[in-house]
């Protein structure tokens, strides 16, 4: 559980990211954390492994405190996948890669092989067990630093930007592979500027703006609230960009997935039929 | 009139095994908007660099087959040749910009090619006036967000007054607003200045509606090309796993279900919206 | 980083950042010629005094401040050097007369490490690459120059990201000893360099798009022009110049040392 309580934080050169900003997330959530670049999402968020301290306030993670532990105990709990897989590959092999995170927290040899089987089968990477990860693609890189993370079996685990760079299909696995982190009770926290990839996901969102939470809820009143997403500098959902022009017709206006939308088009075209 | 005419291309990396570009033979007219999209991997990034000719000079390589852009022969002819008439503009905003002002970097084509100074000033400022830019002009590239960037990078090809944009996945490291003003600024060049404007993108639910000369790509070869009312609407390209408009999959699903809406295929939210309000309206 | 807050040129303007680099460059080589050819404390002694003017126009006297502190103790180890130089060949014999000699050489490396200083302190890192483009300097040169202050903070930023990536990881930077230490950082500096090399790449790519090479004979937007103000230090340095030169080795005045006039 990780639970921010009214947060400050301010850079060293005096700009202040963070101003009050509070959060409880509970383990098993699936928690979309959002809003223009600049907003702090990145900076609140390294406070989950206490890469960031903050300044006022308190964080805790299982109710240990960040500021009276370290980061790498932290860590062990809080998986944080970065944005840019080039930032974390370094090693010779795949194999190598994976185990680096394993070796720093102490895992015994059997089970480090053990993880490391587990975790190239789960991202599809077997095959690519002894090369090197400087030759793969982009995608394939992504889920290299994503199996190095996922190895350690952290409880939460966090994304930074995941979509980026993605297409439509590697998008598409992604979600899924989230869905399948939920099933495992696994508490997953992405930051993201992606609408369209929220809007399939639906999770609790949480809205930032200059350094304050502006909204938190389900996915679906958020961002279908144009007043909300405007404040926040963010784009409607394509689903909801079109529902918000079919208002005369009386439909709802909190339609985000498109198979409702089609529920609720047939249905109303059925109703009309029958007048 | 043809602008730009592949014919028969194909282009191996070094080293590789097999080709990125297979057999490609396109044609592209003056003043059109091109849309390029697929699947990563696709060879529409390799195919970029084929237009100003880094395919083959700088990447060396294997090429076999014809790339005229501008009535000039890319194979012959060098790199800052082709950069008179073809600008590209790349996916990672922080990597195109080297000066340490943006009025330098937006000048640095004009430089490289000896240009006047007073010539250079005016050009610079009308490139920094069209990508809407011109109050960062003094500011260092650091400063300023990804979507200004981008447009810095724009500008820069901008100033060089070339005849085509290549434009490979500009909007890919920008949240969905900057890219959609990206996207408004491309747009306004091709209808105002009749730059033919070549774009490499995922983004199709913003970029669809541009275009009426949509090209996808998958395993280096051309799968479909033209209209993309019609393309995007078969299901082969669905399970291509092209991003396809949410509006353009609703309008089939709708479709298959018994609900033909009889109008065009739309690209766009507004466009579904509009036709559905009619066919409500009866 | 805070190592790299030093190299982020803020952007200060005073009528000494102003002045053409070239025309400062040529007055720091004045004042370098100057402070060899003598060997006396009075006028190494003038020759310090002269610079706090243009620190204090420049308004740079805390960064002025903090570089002559990390020139006290290499300045330190000079006199301390001489002393004992001529202490053991002079037959452990100390005047005063030679420990003025002694703090005069060392007066005399502060004033080289501080003209330069005040140099780059006084001037961004625009002007220094624009004074090298319109120098003789090859292009090549200047443009790598530039380029390379731009992305400093850059890559300062990524270096930071990479090591909370790796710390992220479990990699704690600090444990174990300096052989361990050392290690450690290998999963920051690989992906740093990497990093460097795929940037690279893209560069060239965006480069040569943009007609790298097109002609031998570049042109520049801006124009480094001469002013009033490049003028009167020309001038300046050019008297001083002379004036010391004259001073040294052509009139007769001999200059004295300080110690003369002690009650020794």
């Amino acid at each position: 559980m990780i639970e921010a309580q009214n947060v400050r934080f301010s850079y060293p050169n005096k700009v202040e990211a963070l101003k009050s900003v509070s959060l409880t997330i509970n383990d098993g959530e699936f928690v979309a954390i959002m809003g223009q670049n600049g907003a702090g999402k990145s900076t609140f968020v390294k406070h989950f492994n206490g890469l960031l301290k903050p300044s006022q306030g308190t964080v805790r993670v299982d109710g240990v405190e960040t500021t009276k532990t370290s980061v790498a105990t932290l860590a062990r709990n809080v998986g944080f996948v970065f944005q840019n897989p080039d930032h974390q590959l370094f090693s010779e092999t795949v194999e190598d890669e994976i185990s680096f995170a394993l070796k720093n927290f102490g895992f015994e040899q059997e089970v480090i092989k053990k993880r490391i089987d587990w975790a190239l089968n789960l991202l599809s990477l077997t095959q690519y067990r002894k090369t090197s990860p400087f030759l793969l693609s982009g995608g394939e890189r992504k889920r290299v630093a994503l199996a190095s993370v996922l190895a350690w079996d952290p409880q939460t685990l966090i994304l930074d930007e995941p979509t980026i760079g993605q297409d439509h299909e590697q998008k598409e696995k992604l979600r899924q592979f989230i869905m399948q982190m939920q099933t495992q009770k696994k508490t997953v926290v992405i930051v993201t500027h992606d609408v369209e990839f929220v809007a399939e996901c639906n999770p609790r969102v949480v809205l930032m703006k200059e350094g304050k939470i502006v909204a938190d809820g389900v996915g679906k009143e958020i961002l279908t609230d144009p007043a909300l997403l405007e404040l926040s500098s963010i784009v409607l959902p394509q689903i909801a960009q079109l529902f918000t022009k079919l208002s005369p017709l009386g439909f709802p206006k909190d339609v985000i997935d498109i198979y409702e939308a089609k529920e609720i088009i047939l249905k109303a075209k059925e109703s009309r039929r029958q007048e | 009139m043809a602008i730009i005419e592949i014919k028969n291309l194909t282009y191996t990396y070094p080293g590789a095994t097999k080709p990125s570009i297979n057999d490609v033979s396109l044609k592209v007219d003056k003043g059109e908007f091109v849309l390029i999209t697929g699947p990563s991997g696709c060879g529409k990034t390799s195919l970029c660099r084929c237009f100003n000719g880094l395919v083959p000079h700088f990447y060396q390589g294997e090429l076999k087959g014809e790339v005229t852009v501008a009535g000039i022969d890319t194979l012959k002819h060098h790199t800052y040749e082709m950069a008179k008439h073809v600008g590209l503009v790349f996916q990672n905003p922080e990597n195109q910009l080297f000066a340490l002002s943006i009025e330098k970097d937006v000048a640095f084509g004009l430089e490289n090619n000896g240009v006047n100074r007073e010539v250079m000033r005016k050009k610079v400022d009308w490139a920094l006036h069209q990508t809407g830019i011109y109050d960062l002009r003094e500011r260092s590239p650091h400063e300023i967000s990804g979507g200004q960037q981008q447009r810095v990078a724009i500008a820069a090809v901008l100033a060089m007054e070339p005849e085509i944009i290549v434009l490979d996945e500009p909007t890919s490291f920008l949240d969905p607003l900057s890219a959609a003003k990206i996207f408004e600024v491309i747009y306004k060049l091709n209808k105002e200045s009749g730059i033919t404007v070549i774009l490499v993108e995922h983004r199709l639910d913003l970029t669809a509606k541009y275009t009426n000369h949509l090209i996808v790509m998958d395993e280096g070869k051309i799968c479909f090309e033209g209209d993309p009312r019609q393309i995007l609407s078969t299901e082969e390209t669905r399970l291509m796993g092209v991003g396809i408009p949410k509006a353009t999959l609703l309008f089939q699903m709708l479709k298959k279900e018994g609900f033909d809406l009889s109008g065009k295929t739309p690209l766009s939210s507004d466009e579904l919206a509009d036709e559905l309000l009619e066919a409500f309206k009866q | 980083m805070s190592v790299f807050d030093g190299l982020r040129f803020r952007k200060v303007y005073s009528p000494i950042h102003n002045l053409d680099p070239r025309i400062k460059f040529i007055y720091v080589i004045a004042i370098f010629v100057v402070a060899i050819i003598f060997y006396q404390i009075i006028p190494l002694l003038v020759l310090f005094v002269m610079q706090i003017p243009f620190v204090l126009l420049a308004r740079v006297q805390r960064q002025w401040l903090r570089s002559l502190r990390g020139a006290a103790f290499l300045a330190a180890f000079i006199f301390i050097i001489n002393v004992a130089t001529t202490y053991f060949t002079s037959n452990y014999t100390l005047t005063a007369a030679n420990i003025e000699s002694s703090a005069a050489m060392t007066l005399r490396f502060v004033v080289l490490v501080e003209s330069f200083s005040v140099f780059f302190l006084t001037t961004s890192p625009d002007h220094l690459g624009l004074a090298l483009e319109e120098s003789r300097v090859p292009y090549e040169f200047a443009f790598a120059f530039t380029t390379a202050v731009r992305f400093v903070p850059v890559l300062a930023e990524e270096a930071q990201t990479i090591m909370d990536a790796q710390k992220a990881r479990g990699l704690e930077l600090e444990k174990g000893g300096l052989l361990r230490r050392i290690r450690n950082y290998v999963p920051v500096l690989i992906p740093l360099i990497v990093s460097s090399i795929r940037r690279s790449l893209e560069l060239a790519e965006a480069m040569e798009s943009r007609a790298w090479g097109a002609t031998k004979k570049r042109t520049n937007l801006y124009l480094l022009k001469l002013h009033k103000g490049d003028y009167a230090l020309l001038t300046f340095t050019t008297v001083i110049l002379v004036l010391a030169v004259y001073v040294r080795y052509f009139s007769p005045i001999v200059i004295p040392a300080i110690t003369q006039f002690l009650p020794l």
